[in-house]
């Protein structure tokens, strides 16, 4: 078991979004503020790592051949229970995401690292795989949010800083209204994907200079 | 008739699924490379989303009637699985020529948000029985018109000379988000 590798693969070499290229829908329909992606963020950490837990428990019980109905219902479940939390306590956050909640059910990254992880790993081992790919997750839907956010409403931490209005950066007639409309959605996240394709590429190189020069 | 156009007009242009509301963008990405295999993903979505709006329509009926509308989610989704299996299962038997072309999508498209997002959207909006069908069906063909000209796209861009770390994917989103541009030319687009 190594943490520090998993937490590695979980925020660069194997991110959900950026390398395994899974949920893609809700990485461009809410990243349009710093509450949205944090939200939807701690939402699909939460459901995946319980969803983890139940499966990987369950996974010598589960008969092959009915275990994509299994899991589909046990994280049904599991985004009923946030999906109505949400409701009760952030009013604000169930109707912004709206519809996309009930959509982390199909979610590819839960039902992913369900057939990929959790049906052939420990339980403790299935818990810290959720909880760092939905760190992994949350990361990178954050970073879609702030470039979204700045260069397409000129804010910063909408929804939760200055009131819910967030800090201004950029004045109110200047920014890119396109990036917050579903078009910056997909430019935003080809851009990001693309600069972790070459930050993996270029920490390679370093290393194996490093390796070179021993 | 007119509500009937009036989404149908929404769902394939104004509205569509994939480039304006993000519903479905994992068999989007992933189904088109090719432009026959998009057509043939995109039929199957079609078949399917009409059919579990008007199956969820009956559901939801049953699940307020006995007041458990928390579980609305939990009971789509199986339901929308049991469909998709079922539809293969006919197919297989009855339509062989039809499976063949469509087989291999049809177990992709339980995951698909696009079916669960349709079937959420329509109780949501609380339409009839007649609007939802119209409204799987319009969501549907949508999504196949958004697919086929992204597979048609991405045909020629694959070819295209770029810095290496857009090659693939991130290409492929950029050129997508062209197509949502030209999509945006349709918004407030309103006949009735």
């Amino acid at each position: 078991m190594n943490l520090k590798k998993q937490l590695y693969e979980g925020l660069l070499t194997k991110n959900p979004v950026t390398v395994q290229l899974l949920g893609m829908c809700s990485t461009m329909a809410i990243t349009t503020s710093l509450f949205n992606g944090l939200g939807m963020g701690a939402a699909v950490t939460i459901i995946l790592t319980c969803s983890n837990i139940l499966i990987s428990a369950l996974r010598k019980f589960i008969p092959n051949e009915i275990r994509i109905a299994a899991y589909v219902t046990i994280i049904a479940g599991f985004v009923t229970i946030v999906d109505l939390a949400i409701q009760a306590f952030l009013p604000e956050l169930s109707t912004s995401l709206g519809v996309f909640i009930p959509l982390i059910v199909v979610n590819c990254i839960i039902l992913g690292r369900a057939e990929a992880f959790a049906s052939k790993n420990t339980v403790l081992a299935s818990t810290l795989d959720g909880i760092f790919q939905g760190i992994g997750y949350t990361v990178a839907l954050t970073i879609v949010c702030v470039i979204r956010e700045l260069l397409g409403s000129g804010t910063f931490g909408g929804g939760l800083l200055n009131g819910g209005e967030g800090i201004r950066v950029i004045p109110q007639q200047y920014p890119a209204m396109l990036l917050v409309m579903p078009v910056g959605g997909f430019l935003v996240l080809g851009c990001v994907i693309a600069g972790s394709q070459w930050l993996m590429k270029h920490l390679e190189m370093k290393n194996k200079k490093k390796e070179a020069a021993k | 008739m007119e509500a009937i156009l009036g989404i149908l007009i929404s769902a394939l242009l104004s509205e569509n699924f994939i480039l304006v509301k993000f519903y479905g963008i994992c068999p989007f990405m992933g189904v088109s490379k090719k432009i026959d295999t998009a057509l043939g993903m995109g039929m199957a979505v079609t078949f399917v989303m009409a059919l579990a709006s008007a199956a969820c329509y009956g559901i939801n009926l049953i699940l307020i009637a006995l007041e458990l509308e928390y579980m609305q989610t939990v009971v789509f989704i199986l339901a929308i699985a049991s469909i998709v299996q079922v539809v293969e299962m006919f197919l297989k038997k009855s339509v062989p020529a039809l499976y063949k072309a469509l087989g291999v999508y049809l177990p992709l498209i339980t995951t698909n948000c696009a079916v669960l997002g349709v079937v959420l959207v329509n109780v949501q909006e609380g339409y009839s029985f007649l609007l939802s069908v119209v409204n799987g069906a319009a969501g549907g063909l949508g999504f196949t018109l958004a697919i086929v000209l992204f597979a048609s796209v991405r045909e020629r861009v694959n070819k295209a000379d770029c810095p290496e770390c857009f090659r693939g994917f991130p290409l492929a989103l950029i050129s997508a988000g062209l197509l949502a541009l030209a999509f945006m030319g349709f918004s407030g687009m309103r006949i009735f």
